[in-house]
């Protein structure tokens, strides 16, 4: 699989760039902007991100490995990260969790055979105020129960 | 003077340096604390939490604190514990849990019985492993000929990418992953790129990074017979520890000295060994028996005789030396032939270069400093030197001093500078003033300011910034911009700096060169400045060569032009490396007898009428200088068949056969150390830098086998049951056995370091007076050239002209390879998997016009002559400069400077 980043994209890395010191110091970001064109990392991805800023290969894997927000292999449309911290657990994070488990019949770090979902049991998200929450994609929901969470699993198509 | 203060460990006060951290400082008092992360040349980190101690407030504090003892600086009246029941459990609490996913394989892993992560486990305790769930394993990757990779070993230490990418400068290794999953190495396989990767192997605290060329051979590291020795890859001179079993030499380690390479050596001097082991060697003497064509094999009696009559029976004999070659072997030879015939087998123009650098260090009122002194130079100004491919470790070293002025920053911040992750932190990319003027694109750039032109320009550079220095120093004229703005701004950094250095040598073959460093060095004498200079030199030997003087090459070819000699001994040279095919063709036909003393067949070898098989370093002793001047002691690691003998040995036995009979009271090496001292006053003192060979200690000599030595009984079972007698050694205070005395030795006969709980190269703690210090007794080798202090150097005044390229022609530069351009390491299958295959360097501009791309043939018109290679292109490069890579495999030998004429092949 050949990755090129879209002219549009691009010209989001050039702006981001220009905003440190040195092109090393802009690979977070840039690897968010691959993740999001490829919905997740692959070999090809990094080299082409090594190239496009033009560092070591070997510096985008360790970055890219390193953090457990870079997905280096695939996700499903809707990325569910169910937390299961101090305060969520407290307020039944695991029961939300197992509920998502059981409602969609995968486990946790799988994707639906549809490519609809996937879970991932996550660490403190900052909404500690709000527990029990999980993030679908980029948005939190938060005072889950099992009803809501029922609702929003039933919501996204 | 180091600020001292007064400390209590576990009840017991000590005096110590202050400005240390608390782990160096106890191990500095030979006590033992474990660690792992910590390295005496990288400072700290605190990452592996092994090094924890118990810390009290004040002498009622009964229950104190950990610490990371690492992490801890030395305050007087400090009071700490290394035996507190919690300090202990908690290590070895540390070392379980580092340990959880590591394959306990001690049995199968080349590191074992010299791991350091086996000795801090054994000392922590920690015996019985609850972990009982399944370990992660991790698949290996393929890093080249010189290391093997086994990650399911590692326990995170974080050590080799500090040494690989801090250290060295590599940027192909790194760390991946995150949790219990962390991963080093390279993003896919292939060759480490860096030169100095071999060192993982003595970094890496368990079997992670093992010796891959010990593992083709492999034996168990107690098994092998070892002796301190010199590494003969180059002239820096680093001190090794050759290791031999069943007549095999096993491998190199690092042989510790606090004034030369430290705790390290270049991949070349590690891996390069193995041409001692070559198929190539020569191994018996090989007489032409009259009437025939054909060399065949003597044994050594009948080659005496033989080379004995043919010497006596000779008009006139001559003898060419080597740069390869000890002191005493060179000695001997000129004793044989006499100094009249006695001739150096290098070219007149490097052998010129080398006395012109000699004499400028011994006269010039200008200090050369050590290698490891060189790493705390502040402003290092290199020219025309590709240090990393020249001489390795002094490219290391300047990467060192690269630190010393951005390192400066964490004083007003009250951060010791073996704090290491919070300097570097700090100090980010900030880099100290380093300057590389050479001609083509080199690695040091990364960290350098450059410049790049042919030899003569780097010499105008070089004359442009002693003018900008002192008024009085000859100036270049008509100087470009670049040139004026950059001798500007290093002699701006120059003035400023505390401790410059200017590094040249003769690699490029320009006495321009090495006028020019002279020059500014000169310059910032005049201004009242502090100032060192380093020079390059090829060989193991070259300075020993040019200290003891004499005629080279091209004047021996003169001597026979005038008159005729029917008998020639080369010693431990290949000339063909030397010289024109040509020139040294005509010179070997006007000799009858061809004798060559060498260890390996060469070119030379092949025209020789008689050989004789000489003991390479590992099979002989002498003495070497390195290039800073200083003479280093190398010692016999094995006695191979009974004909491979000291170059010495064997020319002083012809001598005696062959009726100098005044030569037989020459018995050991010291004898013909002395004698050579007698001659030339100049060595005075050489004869003393190692005990002699009568040496003991409580009546014992020092062994070359560990006690931990196995199977001496059994190990010579299948051709006799009877155990051998073991070699004598003559010339040394060391036994080839493992018999002797138990302790330390004094610091040149240190054979292996060990310790008692400390297997591994980290004992080297316990035989320094203090870590990273000098050894016990002082670090050996004694420094030849120390400058006359009142000397009024005058400035040289040879100005080059600016280079104008010429319409169809090139100036060749020669161009070096760490591997490829040594004679001797080639012959070791892991380097000769790196040579390069024989090309040329063109500039990007030049391919253009000639419309060629990298690896498209060229033709090469080099005085009559057509060669073809292939081209790479060097963005570094000028154009009408081509780069010529000197004595790779497959290159032929040209006499610099030289132009040539180049077209592209047509199709
Ligand atoms: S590979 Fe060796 S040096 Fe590197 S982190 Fe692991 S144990 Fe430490
Ligand atoms: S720098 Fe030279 S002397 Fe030192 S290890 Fe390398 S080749 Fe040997
Ligand atoms: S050696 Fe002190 S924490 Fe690793």
């Amino acid at each position: 699989m050949d990755f090129k980043f879209t002219e549009e994209n691009l010209s989001r890395i050039e702006s981001v760039r220009k905003k440190y010191p040195d092109s090393k110091a802009a690979l977070m970001p840039v690897l968010y902007i691959a993740q999001e064109q490829n919905g997740y990392i692959t070999r090809e991805v990094m080299d082409e991100v090594a190239l496009v800023l033009g560092i070591k290969a070997v510096d985008v894997l360790g970055v890219a490995t390193f953090y457990t927000m870079y997905h280096t292999s695939p996700v499903g449309k809707y990325h569910l990260q169910v937390c299961t911290n101090v305060s969520c657990m407290l307020k039944g994070g695991y029961e939300m969790l197992e509920e998502t488990v059981k409602k969609l019949g995968i486990g946790v770090n799988e994707v639906t055979p549809d490519g609809k979902f996937s879970i991932e049991e996550v660490e403190c998200m900052g909404s500690c105020g709000t527990a029990p929450m999980m993030a679908v994609n980029n948005d939190y929901f938060e005072n889950l129960t099992k009803e809501k969470l029922n609702e929003i699993l039933d919501s996204l198509k | 003077m180091a600020k001292m203060a007064k400390i209590i460990i576990d009840g017991k006060t000590y005096e110590v340096d202050s400005s240390k951290n608390l782990l160096e400082t106890i191990l500095s008092l030979k006590l033992n604390l474990q660690y792992f992360c910590w390295h005496p040349a990288m400072g700290s980190v605190g990452a592996c939490r092994q090094c924890a101690v118990k810390k009290y407030r004040d002498e009622n504090d009964k229950a104190g604190k950990l610490f990371m003892a690492c992490m801890e600086p030395v305050v007087d009246g400090m009071r700490v514990s290394i035996e507190d029941p919690e300090a202990k459990e908690f290590r070895a609490g540390v070392i379980e849990w580092l340990m959880t996913n590591h394959p306990h394989d001690c049995p199968v892993c080349d590191e074992g019985g010299e791991c350091h992560l086996q000795d801090m486990t054994l000392m922590s305790g920690h015996n019985y492993r609850r972990f009982r769930y399944k370990k992660r394993t991790y698949r290996n990757q393929y890093l080249g000929p010189f290391l093997h990779h086994e990650m399911n070993r590692c326990i995170q230490c974080y050590r080799c990418v500090r040494f690989y990418r801090d250290y060295a400068g590599g940027d192909d290794l790194n760390v991946f992953g995150v949790h219990s999953s962390v991963y080093f190495g390279r993003h896919e396989d292939g060759v480490l790129e860096n030169e100095f990767a071999g060192n993982l192997v003595e970094v890496c605290p368990t079997g992670v990074f093992t010796d891959n060329t010990l593992f083709q051979h492999y034996t168990r590291k107690w098994d092998l017979t070892s002796a301190p020795s010199v590494c003969v890859h180059c002239g820096v001179g680093c001190n090794t520890l050759a290791g031999e079993r069943y007549g095999k030499l096993r491998r190199i380690l690092t042989r510790y000295n606090g004034q030369v390479n430290g705790y390290f050596l270049c991949d070349r001097g590690r891996f390069g060994y193995e041409f001692v082991n070559s198929e190539k060697r020569i191994r018996k003497p090989m007489l032409r028996l009259s009437g025939e064509n054909r060399l065949s094999e003597a044994d050594e009696e009948t080659a005496i005789t033989e080379i004995s009559a043919i010497i006596k029976s000779s008009r006139k004999v001559m003898g060419i030396g080597s740069p390869r070659a000890s002191l005493e072997a060179n000695f001997t030879l000129r004793s044989l032939v006499s100094e009249r015939n006695f001739y150096w087998g290098v070219p007149e123009q490097e052998f010129s270069l080398l006395t012109k650098e000699m004499n400028i260090l011994r006269q010039g009122s200008i200090r050369t400093p050590s290698l490891r002194e060189i790493e705390k130079c502040d402003v290092v100004v290199i020219l025309g030197e590709d240090l990393t491919n020249t001489a390795p470790m002094i490219a290391l070293a300047v990467r060192q001093s690269v630190r010393q002025v951005p390192v400066q920053s964490a004083t007003p911040y009250k951060i010791p500078h073996w704090q290491d992750a919070a300097v570097r932190e700090l100090v980010q990319d900030e880099k100290g003033p380093v300057f590389v003027a050479t001609p083509y694109a080199t690695k040091l750039d990364s960290v350098a300011r450059t410049f790049r032109g042919s030899a003569d320009e780097i010499a105008r550079l070089g004359y442009a910034i002693a003018g900008a220095i002192s008024s009085d120093a000859p100036k270049a004229d008509n100087l470009n911009e670049e040139v004026c703005v950059l001798s500007e701004s290093i002699s701006k950094a120059l003035n400023k700096a505390e401790r410059p250095l200017i590094i040249a040598g003769q690699s490029l073959k320009s006495e321009a060169i090495v006028n020019a460093a002279a020059n500014i060095a000169y310059a910032m004498r005049k201004a009242g400045k502090n100032v060192e200079l380093c020079y390059t030199v090829p060989e193991c030997n070259s300075m020993g060569m040019v200290m003891m003087g004499g005629k080279a090459l091209d004047q021996a070819f003169h001597a026979v032009e005038k008159e005729a000699m029917d008998t020639l001994i080369i010693m431990e040279n290949d000339l063909f490396r030397r010289d024109e095919k040509q020139a040294v063709d005509r010179f070997l036909k006007r000799f009858k007898n061809i004798i060559v003393l060498d260890y390996i067949e060469n070119a030379t070898t092949e025209r020789a009428t008689a050989i004789i098989p000489v003991g390479s370093f590992a099979e002989s002793d002498g003495t070497f200088v390195n290039n800073e001047g200083r003479a280093q002691r190398f010692y016999q690691v094995f006695v191979p068949n009974k004909e491979i003998k000291e170059s010495w040995r064997w020319v002083r036995n012809i001598m005696v056969t062959s009726g100098m009979k005044e030569f037989s009271r020459w018995k050991n090496l010291l004898d013909y150390t002395q004698a050579l001292i007698k001659e030339m006053p100049y060595f005075t003192g050489i004869d003393t830098i190692t005990p002699p060979p009568g040496f003991r200690i409580a009546g014992r000599k020092i062994p070359r086998e560990p006690y931990r030595y196995s199977g001496r009984t059994a190990m010579h079972a299948d051709k006799t049951v009877h155990e051998p007698k073991p070699p004598e050694d003559v010339d040394s205070p060391m036994s080839f056995t493992m018999e002797g005395y138990r302790g330390q030795p004094p610091s040149s006969l240190i054979p292996f370091f060990w310790s008692p709980g400390w297997n591994s190269a980290q004992a080297i703690n316990k035989y320094q007076i203090e870590v990273g210090g000098p050894l016990h007794g002082g670090d050996p080798g004694k420094r030849l050239i120390e400058p006359l202090p009142n000397a009024k150097p005058s400035y040289f005044t040879d100005v080059p002209k600016a280079f104008a390229p010429r319409e169809g022609e090139w100036m060749l530069v020669p161009v070096y390879h760490i591997f490829g351009s040594d004679e001797l390491s080639v012959h070791s299958p892991g380097v000769r998997e790196l040579v390069p295959k024989p090309y040329i360097m063109l500039s990007p501009d030049d391919a253009a016009r000639l419309q060629v791309t990298s690896d498209s043939e060229l033709e090469l018109g080099i005085g009559g002559q057509v060669e073809r290679l292939p081209v790479k292109i060097n963005l570094g490069l000028r154009p009408g400069l081509a780069g010529y890579p000197v004595t790779l495999p497959g290159m032929s030998v040209v006499r610099f400077p030289v132009s040539v004429k180049i077209s592209g092949v047509k199709k």
